[in-house]
């Protein structure tokens, strides 16, 4: 091709661990060309940042090594280069930016010096014209304020923001290739889509290619041109964006669409893959994904499949294409979709949380005085009825999971009152306390740290049963684990075995069944999916809601991925900075959103319709959350709200009704009426 | 008969084998703690250092079962009731009662036949001239002293011929068995470990295990009949004493940690876990402490507990119980002195640990909180209190020689390298100098810091978490 | 910033009361200065008008604690604690047992304590973090392997075999200077070169060990990643990005130990004879003289805590994020 920037040829990239070799990256090939944003898309452990760190020359040695292949570079095999050689290449034609902003900048230089690195050895400017160098760029990125912020250090800055240097960085030599390993993940939705636009808008200032990588597919729709689709260490797809948007040929990529949660499959269940990404230590006969492919046959076992174009410039590797056989009609129910019906079995109030506030002080000075406060949750007010679902939703630091703490008492509230069940359970101590927490259990965002590792998972299961008392016959309880263990889709003999040996999915399993063994009428959900990828996530949502159905189980699901509360939820509450801005129904907060906030944050989700971003209309928020310990006067979202007024910087608005069920916080909709002044 | 004697010493040396054996029988069936340890066996470092420690721990151990020997009535006393001999004994002074026994005049140079020393004598005409008079022992058995390094050599050869018998015996022996518990032929495995082909590095250890029996085989030809190490001030055996010295240094290493270890454990994980005042009063604690220099409270304390025991002579039956009281209080002092390092690591890794969920969890389940810090916190806090243990003994071995220098070790009767390095100070003084007594404690001492710093590297490796990869 | 200085001086107050408490406890309780005198005096001439003598003569005849036969104020100063203990405050160390000015001998003694030890210590600082940078450099290598197993050997042998070997070699085989002893002024190099010398190759060992550990740490952050990803050269990053965020943890480990250098060494002052403090120390211990063992347990104590200061200090200086917050 003649426009092609980029060209790996059978690249393969190894891990020697202490279970033998991993074939991490194994003999992948494609074009990047001019100008375009190719997306390689995948879940954890396929291999894709192992892709960008070898086309870099930066796997981490001695542990990894680059075994074979060519990485051309305009017709240069950077694989051949000497490393001096290759110095000159890094930085200056092909830049990187990595997922986690906050570690990836060095703490004890200033951001000013960081980017002037890359000033100085690639375009050798030095001194006054360094400096005017780096200030052009940190302006380029947006970054407020260049002539105060250079000499700022990075823990000084948001994480939006050092992603915005890290840009910068990468931006001071000038490259032809961005490689953007997972430059969003990290981030939050809003300032995401801050990242996504300013990164489309410097390709097309600087006409620069994009290799960008992502398990997102909306941010694949979002920003690619072309798609490569990557699994257990090779391609299985490469496509433009439309085509592969409209009609995915791969099954693996079928089935990562069909996963994704939205609020057309409320009523049905999720598509998923069953078992989990093969080991990259084995040795494969056939198709890497045959074990877990639901057209899967003996061929598919015995011959690995070769590249075959569908047309469009879209090539898959499956044998079911080489057969020309109707995949596409096959493809349709994979599973029994089973339906769920909405449990409501038993009503009425389970939940209502009033006026909870929870401070956590600051202490400064001499004498660690109490100079302020955190004002993490500030003023809440719940209602959980049973067998239901409240999605509690914001973006990182708005005191959403300081919420489902403080609800089952972990965190002491400041003020407030938590009636679960008609008790106060913030007036409740000591003994009493510990009785009543077979009621409320909580299902925590990350399956590694949430389990002993010390520990068999029986012995975690019954943790609960024992603390609190409930089965102290021995040969009953290991009955019960049992018996939970195949509840939540887990063989009978995982009870012996120690966490680390399951996935992150099954390990999110066995939390659920920790939580149920003590019988809970209220489980805390706290991110329960946002660790893990999405077509794990899709058999969580699936055995969230198929519990509920069968228990009559309520949820407080605290998230901040709207599609998921689409998928699960019958009520919302978005929540800014500690307070409640807008609630309702699923329906009429997703679809008729008041707040401006809600929408902003409605509209930042890229969507993965294929349309881009062009089509919908997207409200883009400027700045970042402001700090929960001085939060703005009047409306505290004022400062970064798109419609704000001269009275929002003044008080706090007061409630709007919209329906029985919807309320906001506006002033866009307040009518004079009953201005309850709690600014 | 004769009279066991258990020391306070060997009680905890006895309380500590125990300790192991349960941990041992604990791990057997869980995996994430066998998993580690047979990675440290699967390194050839670790395990041909754990055979080099096995054999001093070995010598250790037989120098813990102490008795009194009966003293032989006199005839002519009046009742048959027996007396024991003031004079404590352990199993090892009854294997090296060869070298024990061997007491020369003075000092006597290794392999020497002759005193260091002249020494006046009268000869047959009545002249009195000064000799270098023949050992009461060492070379003895020669007639002519001329044949002494044949006789060496010849010694020498026969270890060697020993040690490869016995290390041919011990080989078909552990093939035999692997054979039969892996259901293959013998052949098979023994040219899979000469390769290297299987799982353990055996064929590190077994070249290992030939050279430690080549040593002892060869001192055991050699040592009854001369003075491999040469004799000392008082014409002891030098290396009877730095085998002696072998148990103190081990006990001062592992004795003071399982001393110092239950308070730092619980302190650490307290000041972690239950955070506010007992957090400050426990860092408090250890601030202080750890802010009065090392030496000079062990100095002052050792000092200290001197004027006690001279002070109370009638408390001590034997002059070994009285070294061994102070050398448990040494280990007690270092213990005060050593156990601050690993509270504040426990303490910051507590404080890691008590804000991930499990913690959490458990605290939503009701979980009481010393079951939290027992069943939580204490399993996933072990893998630093391991590294820090094997890390420091190296450390309290050297420091135990340091602090037998200044006067404020061990007690100056009992053996120790310390006390040998100290004695020696003045001997290198000599014209010409007498170097011996140095070179024993520098080889043993050296070969067990060493091999200790090895295996803890190992340990360390494996059982960091973060230092699992690179 | 300021208020956090002053927050860590006042801390050590408490740190500085309790040492002296543990000191008193040990020193007059467990044993009290009856038994003092009855050591000194030897067992076999003891007599009570002796003991009475001995603790007039040297300060101990007063109660302990509270002296209830002075009025005011004087019952609670008036008696060993406040004379012994609570005066250590003032720097007021009084006398040794052979009736010195300890005071007096501490100002003379700590510079020969310090013509060594502060050598040792910037020295010993500069070669091992050097030696530990090159083996980061070749990490990877066969060459690393054999320092790190170099460094362990190193760090296995005794400190007192590195100066009883120094001394033999240096001093008595090649007679290139005095095996012991000491001189003022200029004449004191000649005596300090042999014992900075062994005090850094002793150190060599367990520190570059160390220093290795932290630079391999860094070495694996992600912001090394980044470094590299903007092209630059290796040394660059090693000594621009690496060694800047390694002095972090290095320096908390280094500073404390400052102040305590003027305690000197006492190994290595006994050994090649120079009349520092630590050399005190040891005579002291050996001739069993309390007071002096007692100041200077406080004095180290004092240094450390000054130390600890001097380290959230030095924090403020190499870690943006603790000067900025």
């Amino acid at each position: 091709m003649s426009d092609s920037l980029l060209s790996v040829e059978h690249l393969s990239t190894c891990f020697d661990g202490p279970r033998g070799r991993a074939m991490a990256v194994d003999g992948i090939s494609f074009d990047i060309r001019k100008g375009e944003t190719f997306a390689l898309l995948g879940e954890s452990g396929c291999g894709k940042s192992v892709t960008s760190l070898s086309l870099m020359r930066l796997v981490p040695e001695p542990a990894g090594r680059i075994l074979s292949g060519r990485v051309l570079l305009g017709g240069q095999d950077l694989m051949l280069l000497p490393e001096r050689a290759m110095r000159k290449i890094r930085g200056r034609r092909i830049a990187m930016i990595f997922q986690e902003p906050m570690t990836s900048l060095n703490p004890v230089l200033t951001i000013g010096d960081q980017i002037a690195e890359g000033v100085r050895i690639h375009l050798d400017l030095r001194g006054a014209a360094a400096r005017r160098k780096v200030l052009e760029l940190l302006d380029a990125v947006g970054i407020p304020d260049p002539e105060q912020r250079i000499d700022e250090y990075p823990h000084q800055l948001s994480g939006g923001m050092k992603q915005r240097v890290m840009i910068a960085i990468a931006l001071s030599g000038e490259p032809e290739l961005l490689i953007a390993d997972e430059p969003t993940t990290a981030l939050d939705v809003t300032i995401q889509a801050q990242v996504l636009a300013l990164l489309r808008d410097l390709q097309a200032r600087t006409g620069m290619a994009i290799l960008l990588i992502t398990h997102d597919l909306g941010v694949v729709a979002e920003m690619a041109d072309r798609v490569g689709v990557m699994y257990a260490g090779q391609l299985v797809e490469i496509a433009d964006r439309e085509p592969f948007f409209a009609q995915p040929a791969h099954p693996y990529s079928r089935k990562l669409f069909e996963s994704l949660p939205n609020i057309e499959k409320r009523d049905t269940a999720l598509a998923t893959i069953p078992g989990s990404v093969p080991s990259l230590t084995k040795a494969f006969s056939g198709c890497r994904f045959a074990d877990r492919c639901a057209f899967a046959w003996t061929h598919c076992r015995e011959v690995v499949p070769d590249w075959t174009d569908v047309g469009d410039g879209q090539r898959a590797r499956c044998h079911l294409l080489e057969l020309r056989f109707a995949a596409r009609e096959r493809a349709e129910p994979i599973l029994p979709a089973g339906t769920h019906q909405s449990a409501a079995l038993h009503r009425g109030r389970l939940l209502e949380v009033n006026d909870l506030k929870v401070h956590f002080p600051i202490q400064r000075g001499l004498f660690q005085r109490t100079v302020g406060h955190v004002y993490a949750v500030d003023g809440v007010d719940l209602k959980l009825d049973r067998g239901r679902t409240l999605a509690l939703v914001g973006e990182s630091g708005c005191g959403k999971t300081t919420i489902g703490k403080a609800i089952l008492q972990l965190i002491r509230p400041t003020a407030g009152e938590v009636l679960f069940e008609g008790d106060d359970l913030t007036r409740l101590h000591g003994e009493t306390l510990r009785r009543r927490r077979d009621a409320f259990q909580i299902i925590f965002q990350d399956p590694f740290s949430s389990m002993n590792p010390r520990m068999r998972v029986h012995e975690i299961i019954e943790e609960g049963m024992v603390a609190l008392n409930i089965e102290r016959d021995v040969q009953r309880r290991l009955e019960r684990v049992r018996q939970l263990l195949s509840q939540v889709g887990l063989p009978e003999d995982a009870g012996d075995r120690y966490p680390h040996e399951f996935s992150g999915g099954q390990r999110q399993r066995i939390c659920i069944a920790r939580a149920l063994a003590v019988s809970p009428r209220l489980l805390v959900c706290d991110e329960p999916t946002s660790a893990l990828d999405i077509s794990v996530q899709a058999q969580i949502l699936n055995l969230l809601k198929d519990l509920q159905g069968d228990m009559g189980l309520s949820y407080l699901f605290i998230t901040h991925n709207l599609s998921v509360v689409a998928y699960l939820a019958d009520e919302v509450a978005v929540m800014y900075l500690g307070r409640i801005v807008e609630r309702g129904t699923t329906r009429e907060v997703l679809h008729e959103a008041r707040h401006p906030y809600t929408r902003a944050l409605l509209s930042a989700i890229p969507e993965i319709d294929g349309a881009g971003e062009e089509a919908r209309a997207v409200i883009r928020l400027q700045g970042d959350l402001p700090s929960p310990s001085a939060p703005p006067v009047g409306c505290h979202f004022h400062t970064r709200c798109p419609e704000a007024m001269p009275r929002c910087k003044e008080a706090y608005p007061g409630v709007s009704r919209f329906s029985v069920s919807h309320e906001a916080r506006c002033f866009l909709y307040e009518q004079g009426r009953d201005d309850d002044n709690e600014g | 008969m004769m009279l066991p004697v258990i020391l306070w010493t060997d009680q905890l040396v006895f309380v500590l084998v125990a300790i192991v054996t349960l941990l041992a029988f604990y791990a057997r069936n869980r995996p994430h703690l066998r998993a580690p340890w047979r990675a440290v066996l699967e390194r050839p470092m670790g395990a041909v250092t754990l055979l080099v420690l096995g054999v001093y721990v070995a010598i250790a151990l037989l120098d813990s079962l102490h008795f009194r020997l009966p003293v032989k009535p006199a005839p002519d006393a009046p009742n048959q009731e027996t007396h024991y001999s003031v004079d404590v004994q352990s199993v090892l002074d009854l294997v090296l009662t060869p070298i024990r026994a061997h007491d020369e005049k003075t000092y006597s140079a290794p392999f020497a036949t002759r005193l260091f020393v002249q020494e006046s004598t009268v000869d047959a005409d009545g002249n009195e001239r000064r000799v270098y008079p023949r050992l009461q022992y060492g070379g003895a058995h020669l007639d002519d002293e001329s044949a002494r390094w044949s006789d060496i050599g010849r010694r020498t050869g026969e270890g060697m011929l020993y040690a490869g018998a016995i290390w041919v015996v011990a080989v078909l022996l552990l093939l035999l068995v692997l054979a039969r518990r892996w259901a293959r032929g013998p052949g098979e495995i023994f040219s899979d470990m000469s390769s290297g082909r299987l799982r353990h590095p055996w064929r590190s250890v077994l070249v290992t295990l030939f050279l430690l029996l080549a040593v002892i085989a060869m001192l055991a030809e050699l040592a009854p009949y001369y003075h491999v190490f040469g004799t000392d001030k008082v014409g002891q055996d030098v290396l009877f004493q730095a085998l002696k010295s072998i148990r103190t240094a081990l006990l001062i290493g592992t004795l003071t940690t399982l001393i110092m270890l239950p308070f730092a454990i619980l302190m650490g994980i307290m000041a972690g876990y239950l955070r506010g005042i007992v957090d400050d009063l426990i860092q408090y604690l250890y601030t202080t402490l750890n802010s009065i220099p090392g030496v000079l409270l062990i100095a002052s304390a050792i000092l200290l507990l001197q004027v006690y025991i001279d002070g109370h002579p009638e408390m001590f039956d034997t002059d070994a119980a009285r070294a061994d009281l102070r050398l448990l209080f040494l280990c007690m002092i270092l213990g005060v002195t050593n156990w601050t390092g690993l509270c504040r690591l426990l303490r910051g890794e507590t404080l890691k640990l008590s804000s991930l969920s499990y913690v959490e969890a458990a605290v939503a389940f009701g979980v009481r909180p010393a079951r939290i810090m027992l069943r939580h916190l204490l399993p996933n806090v072990m893998h630093i209190v391991l590294i820090s243990v094997v890390l420091d003994f190296s450390g309290l071995v050297l420091a135990e020689a340091v602090l037998s220098y200044v006067g404020v070790g061990v007690d100056p009767n009992m053996y120790s390298w310390g006390n040998m390095i100290n004695s020696a100070r003045l001997e290198m003084a000599r014209e010409p100098m007498v170097w011996w007594s140095l070179a024993a404690a520098f080889v043993l001492m050296f070969a067990l810091v060493l091999a200790a710093n090895l295996f803890s590297d190992v340990v360390r490796d494996v059982f960091d978490p973060r230092r699992g990869k690179g | 910033m300021f208020a956090y200085i002053l927050r860590r001086t006042l801390y050590a107050i408490p740190i500085l009361i309790g040492v002296n408490l543990i000191t008193f406890v040990l020193f007059f309780v467990v044993n009290t200065p009856d038994d003092m005198a009855r050591m000194h005096l030897g067992m076999k001439r003891v007599t009570p008008e002796a003991i009475t003598q001995w603790k007039v003569e040297h300060g101990y005849d007063k109660p302990l604690l509270i002296n209830d036969a002075a009025t005011g104020l004087d019952k609670l100063t008036d008696t060993v604690f406040f004379e012994k203990s609570v005066r250590l405050f003032v720097f007021d160390f009084g006398s040794s047992d052979d009736g010195r000015s300890i005071g007096e001998d501490i100002r003379q003694r700590m510079w020969p304590s310090l013509a060594i030890a502060l050598p040792v210590f910037l020295v010993g600082l500069l070669v091992t973090i050097t030696v530990a940078l090159m083996i980061v450099f070749l990490h990877a290598t066969y060459i690393d392997l054999l320092a790190v197993v170099t460094l362990v050997v190193l760090m296995s042998i005794s400190g007192l075999f590195y100066i009883i070997g120094g001394q033999f070699l240096f001093g008595k085989v090649l007679h290139l200077v005095p095996v012991s002893g000491y001189d003022g002024g200029f004449n004191a190099i000649k005596f300090v070169i042999l014992p900075v010398l062994i005090g850094v190759v002793s150190g060599i060992g367990s520190g570059g060990r160390w220093y290795r550990t932290i630079f391999l740490e860094e070495m694996g952050k992600d912001y090394v990643r980044t470094a590299r990803a903007k092209g630059i050269g290796e040394r660059i990053v090693l000594f621009r990005h690496v060694l800047k965020n390694a002095m972090i943890p290095i320096l908390t480990g280094v500073v404390v130990v400052i102040p305590t250098l003027f305690m000197g060494s006492l190994i290595m002052e006994s050994f090649f004879a120079v009349p520092g403090l630590g050399s005190y120390t040891i005579d002291a211990i050996h001739a069993q003289d309390f007071a002096v063992v007692r100041a200077m347990v406080f004095l180290g104590s004092m240094l450390y805590v000054l130390g600890l200061l001097l380290t959230d200090l030095s924090y403020t200086f190499v870690d943006p994020r603790v000067r900025l917050s």
